[in-house]
């Protein structure tokens, strides 16, 4: 049980606050409810770039590095299509810095010409490490298009081109700003050995006062239901023949996110999951292969992707998989083998609990998603999906209309 | 400057003073301690108890790391098919147990050890510790195994081959050690193929089921879990582990060609980047007070590398630079990938900022940033079971104590930065690095 509490700013900043005496540490936590969904799908990639452009210093604090490194601390950041979040650890002492720091941001960022340059270049190379450098780095670009044909689901996070990002100018960079990163679109967590009173006086002192913005309302183009199979096929200069299949799957709070996580858990989790054992131990077609979803907020994705054996044809090992997902509609499966994907997600959960950080996080990501105690109910939810359930479930999920199979041949 | 004026017109809070820090050498940093246990055959248990998670992670550590094979990928392809079936169970059955109570068991071969590691549940730990005896005492390397490992390794190799910082990283440690060291050494597509069971079995039998072994367990521990692992491994037939320098010796033999361009890939748009020298191991004297230097220089984002190449130039999404972690002798190398068109700018940087170091002492803010941020970082690094657990393993693999923790934290409050140039001009002269460029 994870205990919290709640209260917000005038200015509509929500802040939980979560107390554990047993670290030394404070993490202060800001999410910002802006992600990769929401941008213009002409200048895509730019919530991303946007979080670089949030450590080029703020209204007040030219260098958001030196001053957080003086009190100890060590932040970083990530942006998904869904959100972007801003983190800091520090000794608890030294908390009020980050307040500090972050307040500072949310007031304004400095908006400097320099920065914007030089954070152009790094998100470029960072495209060019992740996504051109490396074999298979573009699959996931044609996947998603294949996919999402409206959904802005259809580009990555890091963008759908380089010259999106190349051509970002300091008036976008404004602009989105003022739009997405006011403390009404924001949640506040602060967690560690903290207390709660202290944060309340700390978030007013320094957040109270900030311009409540205008109240984001997304209004996104929602995926249409998917009729009949799609089909890609790629070639490039890659060693092994690759398979890619995609199936669209719920959104994040509703029910069938939990059957499908667990039906990714059976199919994908482990070595002992039945794609690894059938396809990479048995008929020996793969050398690799995994089954997992994108667990987005939005409708997410089913995928199975995996490497062939080399000398095995992408039909027969397609073909393979089709049967395997054949077997899994074909009747319940066993209670043992649903208590093992249980199982395995009661300890995934406990383990990564264990961070104070990622407690932070995470209720900070269940806030935006609706109320930062779903963090206590989710076991609960998985604890009571049936084999019925799954059998339901995998039979909508895998209906042959509902895949996107992308064949990643390689010319070698 | 009108919405700052703003801003501070209705708010009391100055936000353009800092609100005060504790300083680094306030914090009075304790490693929590181990409880040590010895099992009826001698081999030792380090037991840290901590936290108030129903987690535990139990490592048994074996002198089983590629050191001690005759031939490549031995070491790591004995331990890698530890799962792959005992005489009761076959690889899919083991998977199945374990993961039907939600526990991981990994393996990781080193250089000088090879582990196995289980995170469990504590109250899954009955369950499980005999299973993994099992894989101690009874596994029995099945030739369809061995089979779809080397075939799957082989694959694996391909694709990393098209990539330019695995092809980087496994060169510059053939650079700074030489390509027949442990240290240096990595395996070929026929070091796979030539891969046999009865070499493999013999591996396990000498260095695992009669190897030597000692075990760290963490988290929050069952009343009984001392008890339990003497029950399931007290009777096997395993050694206690040591510090001592393994054997046979193994020279370290540096390439003499410093300076290495290579073309991995003619159509690559990055090239990988790795300047490294030979540095000495943890007992040396100046290795903590490298580490102090190592940060202001490239350990951390907010170092000066990270400030100039990629946060001033843009040439690199990352760059830093490291102390690797062995136990003969340490490496000290700067690693970077960059847009092909600037990696000789980048290079030159590098050096650039090996120069300015030796050249001009570091500033007392400088100083007092990476003092704080260091112990910060320690700070909450010793954070939960399984970090403390980490610290005390590379101390133990090390044949070190908990006073080399707390000298480590000594060094770090009162290192001047006069001591800190002596350092940068001993270390970090350029002549003395491997250049490794790889596109």
């Amino acid at each position: 049980m994870i205990q919290f509490e709640r209260f917000q700013l005038a200015n509509g900043l929500r802040v939980l606050v979560h107390e554990d005496r047993s670290t030394p540490m404070a993490v202060v936590n800001v999410l910002y409810d802006v992600g990769a969904r929401d941008e213009d799908p002409n200048k895509t990639g730019f919530a991303h770039l946007f979080e670089h452009l949030m450590f080029g210093g703020s209204a007040n604090i030219p260098d958001f590095e030196t001053p957080l490194q003086l009190a100890g601390g060590e932040n970083n950041a990530y942006t998904t299509n869904d959100f972007t979040n801003y983190y800091i650890q520090l000794p608890a002492e030294n908390m009020e810095t980050a307040f500090w720091l972050e307040s500072d941001r949310m007031v304004s960022l400095a908006f400097s010409e320099k920065s914007l340059e030089v954070q152009r270049k790094v998100v470029c190379e960072e495209f060019k490490e992740h996504y051109i450098n490396k074999p298979y780095g573009d699959a996931w670009f044609k996947m998603r298009e294949l996919v999402y044909t409206r959904h802005p689901y259809r580009w990555m996070t890091i963008g759908k081109e380089l010259a999106h990002i190349e051509q970002a100018k300091l008036r976008d960079v404004k602009d989105f700003f003022f739009k997405y990163y006011r403390p009404v679109n924001a949640v506040l967590v602060v967690a560690g050995n903290v207390h709660t009173d202290q944060v309340r006086a700390l978030a007013e002192k320094w957040f109270g006062d900030i311009d409540t913005g205008e109240k984001y309302i997304r209004n996104l183009p929602a995926e249409p239901k998917q009729h009949g199979a799609r089909r890609l096929e790629v070639k490039a200069d890659v060693p092994l023949d690759a398979l890619y299949k995609c199936y669209p799957m719920a959104a994040r709070t509703d029910p069938g996110y939990y059957v499908a996580d667990l039906i990714s858990e059976v199919l994908g989790g482990g070595a002992s999951s039945r794609l690894h054992q059938s396809l990479i131990k048995e008929k020996k077609l793969f050398s690799q292969i995994e089954c997992y979803h994108t667990g987005s907020t939005d409708p997410g994705l089913v995928v199975i992707e995996g490497k062939l054996i080399k000398g095995i044809r992408l039909e027969d090992a397609d073909k393979a998989v089709e049967e395997e997902i054949a077997r899994l509609l074909s009747g319940k499966i066993e209670e043992k083998e649903l208590m093992k994907v249980k199982n395995k997600t009661e300890s995934a959960i406990l383990f990564e609990d264990m961070s104070v950080m990622n407690r932070a996080n995470s209720l900070a990501i269940y806030e935006l998603l609706g109320d930062a105690n779903m963090m206590n109910t989710e076991l609960a939810r998985y604890q009571a999906v049936t084999a019925d359930e799954i059998l339901a479930t995998g039979r909508e999920i895998f209906h042959p209309d509902n895949s996107n199979t992308m064949y990643y041949n390689s010319i070698n | 400057m009108q919405t700052i004026d703003r801003i501070n017109g209705l708010n009391r809070v100055n936000r353009r003073v800092a609100p005060p820090v504790k300083d680094a050498v306030d914090f009075n940093l304790v490693l929590p301690p181990y409880k040590r246990f010895v099992l009826k055959n001698g081999v030792e248990v380090f037991a840290i108890d901590l936290g108030n998670l129903d987690t535990l992670m139990v490592n048994w550590i074996f002198d089983a790391g590629n050191w001690f094979e005759e031939r490549n990928g031995v070491a790591t392809a004995a331990n890698a098919l530890l799962k792959s079936g005992t005489g009761r169970r076959n690889a899919y059955a083991i998977n199945d147990h374990f993961e039907y109570y939600g526990s991981y068991l990994s393996r990781a071969c080193h250089h000088e050890t090879a582990d196995i590691n289980l995170h469990c549940l504590g109250r899954h730990a009955g369950e499980l510790l005999p299973v993994v005896a099992e894989v101690v005492m009874d596994s029995i390397y099945p030739e369809e195994e061995l089979a779809i490992y080397k075939k799957n390794a082989q694959q694996r190799l391909q694709v990393n081959l098209k990539k330019c910082d695995f092809v980087a990283g496994r060169l510059i440690d053939a650079y700074i050690y030489g390509a027949g060291h442990p240290y240096g050494r990595y395996s070929s597509l026929a070091d796979y193929e030539a891969l046999q069971q009865e070499e493999l079995k013999e591996y396990y039998r000498r260095f695992y089921q009669h190897g030597r072994c000692r075990i760290i367990v963490a988290g929050k521990l069952p009343a009984d879990i001392i008890g339990q692992l003497d029950k399931y491994f007290g009777d096997l037939p395993l050694t206690p582990a040591s510090a001592t320098p393994p054997q046979p010796p193994h020279p370290i033999l540096p390439d003499p060609e410093k300076r290495h361009h290579i073309v991995n890939d003619p159509n690559g748009v990055q090239g990988a980047i790795r300047i490294g020298r030979n540095f000495p191991n943890r007992h040396h004297p100046d290795f903590q007070k490298f580490q102090v230097l190592n940060n202001v220089f490239g350990g951390f984002f907010g170092s000066r590398l990270m400030m100039n190449i990629r946060e001033d130039k843009g040439y690199t999404y990352g760059i830093y630079s490291y102390l690797v972690n062995n136990r003969q002798e340490s490496g000290f190398i700067v690693s970077t990938e960059a847009g092909k068109e600037v990696c000789a700018a980048t290079i030159d940087e590098v050096y650039k900022e090996m120069r300015l170091i030796c050249a001009k002492p570091i500033g007392a803010e400088e100083l007092q940033m990476a003092r704080n941020h260091t112990i910060g970082t320690i700070l909450g690094d010793l954070d939960g079971p399984f970090h403390v657990a980490s610290r005390w393993k590379t101390l133990l693999l090390n044949g070190l104590d908990g006073d080399y923790f707390d000298q480590g934290i000594r060094i770090v409050k009162t290192v001047t930065s006069e001591g800190l140039r002596e350092l940068a001009n001993k270390y970090l002269d350029p002549a003395a690095f491997y250049e490794l460029l790889v596109i």
